[in-house]
């Protein structure tokens, strides 16, 4: 219990420094909300005037504190540029993210649990090379390339789906899954790679140890070594990856999503940036650091799930 | 093969690896050739028209705001022109016609406007459009409403009202009277701000107007969707339903048209127009901005007239359109775009030839005669403005000046180079309304918006004269006379007005040029 207390207390001090260093960076940082809101044809005075009605005018603890407090209602106020609540813009933009993030998770685990296994069943075999060579390759291959060449060859060459022609869930459901296939892919591949040399490296390593001969003296195929034995003590410092990549994609990718035309939250907050829109900003912050927070405390319960000697106190 | 070598030309493209002019460039006039070039300001018209129809106008900008008087980026007010209209409205030639009002009298003294209202005219929400309305609407966008919105932006060209009233005439027909308390001769070109609805609350997230189309849908960073206004009193438009469809950038736009899935592009690349063939006829024309390497005239060693100078004759400008839009582009010579043809004086588009030797001579004279070190800034969302701060920066390494690129972001630009006026020269494109005194206007020396604190009493003065000259010819004769005062002082390096390149599919016709920057959807229709 006072394992969790301390916990959620320092997911509460973390969050407070993110958006109080977040605060003090647009302070010094130049461009004026106001000036970017009205452009070069306001007179100084309306400018002026514009500040005073965002509460730009008053003094830094002030602001922060007024923001603070609404934050800590759950209420960041409305954005400058689109005159909503920015609650309201970010849950729009958050289901193409999470959407996103769960389809490329997927495919991930789906993929490289696989691989990873069948490299190392056989270290330096055919299949090890092969694969060996080919994540090699992926890994160094950036996001927004490997989204280009997809376009390129599945949009454009084979004309399997529309580039650019995102299909918002609400038209039809079926549509957008069809066509977020294709940013996932972008996002799981390099991904894959990195899980599969991961994932080898620790099943060699668990391999070799003496539980290992253990389980196959006492008559279990190869098999079941890997799958029953291996495989759970081989999963720790995967976990540790996977929630890394989690956090990730939740956050949003910026080049993805401009890649494939979708609105997620990582152009929201871009274009939020660009016109100085700091509601939307403080609130996208906070809910990235939220996300690598919480994704975090869950892969530290799963450690202790899948090894029991890990123990928190 | 030859599609595949396009695909790949277009994916180096999206790489950013510039195909710059030299080799490659030379490919690009393919499109010259190509059927459906119109020049500036034409329709072209093939085909019979078809009613009906939806399409899908690529653009690459968010908008800034839907309430048509707190929205001042151009890639909104493009688009908003089909949904919103003044009591004048500009036609494809830049004059000024009735819209919502359907006759102007001007008094001879230029201080009283009087407009009476077309009758019949419908907002989208059904309600007749009324006097009360449109003394609304003047009122809110000239800031003399009692409770003032601070998010309206409000032109100090409009200052000059006095008051604005509703009345009625002998007939009943309604009139709305606007006067002045100093003379403006112009104020018409600035009566285009939107008419709306008075007291309608929720204009910024349902926007209603009495323009062709009217709004359905807008979703942030994805689209706005507009469909056909049965009730428009004018000639109804063929389309019945526009969607603008917003890109992350021309990029993926492009990779959009390549697979067909928009049917109007308007910001094309040189490069990307030539790449592009097919389904698309590529239509050109001018981008209505004056693009220009402004200097401070504040800031030393640009105070110094013999520097400006000698800066306008070591820039070469023909190789800069050249270089950065395969020769496309007019070139100008002082702060006027040359769609503005009545008002444009092309006397001084070559008052500075390309003169390395005159520079240098001119550099000597103001004590320069090693040069100096200069910066640039650009704001780097541009990329045009930094191909051209490129271009520029080698052509005056030849007369010995260092330039340095500094790019900084938009909002930044604004707020120390536009408005801190914190800088040594920048290249950007500034558009203006159909006013000749919006373009010309910053340049007076109490000018809040004179960046480039440009001072000259004489300007002031015919300034002053030609806002107020009732005499068009006269008129027109004041606004040359100050074109040629900024060219003689050299107060920047005045570069072209850009070329535009619109991508418009093949299915369609009518795609209008403006000497404003907009997008008009009414004439666009189907071909049969």
């Amino acid at each position: 219990m006072r394992y969790y207390i301390k916990k959620v207390i320092s997911l509460i001090m973390v969050l407070f420094l993110i958006m109080l260093l977040t605060f003090i960076a647009f302070q010094v940082i130049p461009g004026d909300s106001a000036l970017s809101r009205l452009g070069v044809d306001a007179e100084p005075e309306a400018v002026e005037a514009l500040r005073e009605s965002l509460g730009l005018n008053k003094s830094l603890p002030e602001r922060f504190f007024s923001f603070l407090s609404g934050a800590v209602r759950g209420d960041f106020g409305n954005s400058y540029q689109y005159g909503k609540p920015v609650g309201e813009l970010l849950s729009a933009r958050l289901s193409v993210t999470v959407w996103l993030a769960v389809l490329s998770i997927f495919m991930i685990i789906a993929v490289s649990v696989p691989l990873g296994l069948v490299c190392s069943r056989k270290e330096g075999g055919v299949a090890d090379r092969i694969i060996t060579m080919v994540t090699q390759t992926l890994m160094a291959v950036p996001a927004f390339f490997l989204g280009i060449v997809i376009t390129l060859i599945f949009g454009l060459v084979l004309e399997w789906f529309a580039p650019g022609a995102y299909i918002a869930p609400g038209e039809d459901f079926g549509g957008f899954l069809r066509y977020m296939i294709f940013p996932a892919v972008a996002i799981a591949v390099p991904k894959i790679a990195m899980t599969v040399k991961f994932l080898k490296t620790s099943v060699l390593r668990e391999l070799k140890l003496d539980y290992v001969r253990t389980a196959r003296s006492k008559g279990n195929s190869e098999r079941a070594v890997l799958w029953r034995h291996v495989l759970k003590n081989a999963l720790i410092p995967v976990i540790t990856f996977m929630g890394m990549v989690i956090a990730d994609v939740l956050a949003g990718s910026i080049v993805v999503e401009k890649v494939f035309n979708l609105p997620g939250i990582g152009r929201l907050l871009i274009t939020a940036i660009s016109n100085r829109d700091y509601p939307v900003v403080e609130a996208g912050v906070v809910y990235i650091g939220s996300v690598v927070l919480i994704v975090n405390f869950i892969v530290d319960l799963l450690y202790q799930k899948v090894d029991p000697r890990v123990r928190i106190k | 093969m030859k599609k595949h070598g396009k695909l790949l030309l277009a994916l180096l493209l999206i790489l950013g690896i510039s195909v710059f002019a030299g080799g490659c460039g030379k490919d690009g006039n393919s499109s010259d050739g190509q059927d459906g070039d119109g020049t500036d300001g034409d329709t072209t018209v093939t085909g019979e028209a078809v009613m009906g129809g939806d399409i899908i106008v690529g653009i690459t900008q968010d908008f800034d705001s839907l309430d048509p008087h707190k929205a001042h980026a151009a890639g909104t007010q493009e688009v908003m022109f089909n949904i919103f209209e003044g009591v004048v409205k500009p036609d494809k030639d830049g004059n000024l016609v009735p819209a919502v009002a359907s006759d102007v009298a001007i008094s001879e003294d230029g201080m009283t406007y009087t407009f009476t209202l077309r009758e019949g005219v419908k907002f989208h929400n059904g309600a007749l459009v009324t006097a009360e309305d449109v003394v609304y609407s003047l009122k809110r966008s000239a800031g003399l409403l009692e409770t003032v919105d601070p998010e309206v932006i409000v032109t100090s060209a409009l200052s000059c009202i006095s008051d604005i009233t509703a009345s009625k005439d002998a007939s009943g027909k309604e009139i709305v009277t606007v006067s002045l308390s100093t003379v403006n001769t112009e104020l018409l070109g600035y009566l285009t701000s939107a008419i709306i609805p008075k007291d309608y609350e929720n204009q910024a997230n349902a926007p209603v107007g009495t323009g062709p189309f009217k709004f359905v849908s807008y979703t942030p960073l994805a689209s706005l969707v507009m469909e056909k206004n049965p009730d428009y009193y004018g000639t109804a438009p063929y389309l019945d339903k526009v969607t603008f469809k917003i890109s992350a950038d021309t990029n993926t736009a492009f990779l959009e048209l390549l697979a067909g899935n928009i049917d109007i592009f308007p910001y094309l690349t040189s490069e990307q127009a030539s790449q592009l063939s097919g389904n698309y006829n590529i239509e050109n024309g001018t981008a209505n901005l004056v693009q220009a390497l402004f200097l401070n005239n504040a800031e030393k060693p640009f105070d110094d007239i013999r520097v400006r100078q000698a800066m306008c004759y070591a820039v070469n400008r023909p190789e800069i359109l050249d270089m950065v839009a395969d020769g496309k582009g007019t070139l100008i010579g002082s702060n006027m775009f040359a769609g503005f043809a009545k008002y444009f004086n092309a006397d001084v588009v070559d008052m500075y030839p390309y003169n390395v030797a005159k520079a240098k001579e001119l550099l000597a004279d103001a004590g320069y005669p090693d040069g100096f070190e200069m910066s640039i800034t650009v704001p780097s969302n541009y990329q045009f403005h930094v191909d051209t701060a490129q271009v520029i920066v080698e052509q005056l390494k030849q007369v010995g000046i260092t330039a340095k690129i500094e790019l900084v972001e938009w909002p930044t630009w604004l707020e120390e180079t536009y408005r801190g006026r914190k800088y040594q020269t920048t290249i950007v494109g500034l558009d203006a309304n159909l006013a000749p005194s919006d373009v010309l206007k910053r340049y007076r020396s109490t000018a809040s918006s004179n960046f480039l604190s440009y001072v000259n009493e004489e300007f002031d003065e015919i300034f002053a004269l030609a806002i107020a000259e009732t005499d068009d010819a006269a008129k027109v004769k004041y606004y040359k006379q100050l074109q040629e005062i900024l060219a003689k002082d050299a107060a920047s390096v005045y570069i072209q007005d850009p070329a535009s390149y619109v991508a418009v599919s093949k299915k369609l016709s009518g795609y209008t040029f403006y000497p404003l920057y907009v997008q008009d959807m009414s004439k666009v229709y189907y071909v049969k």
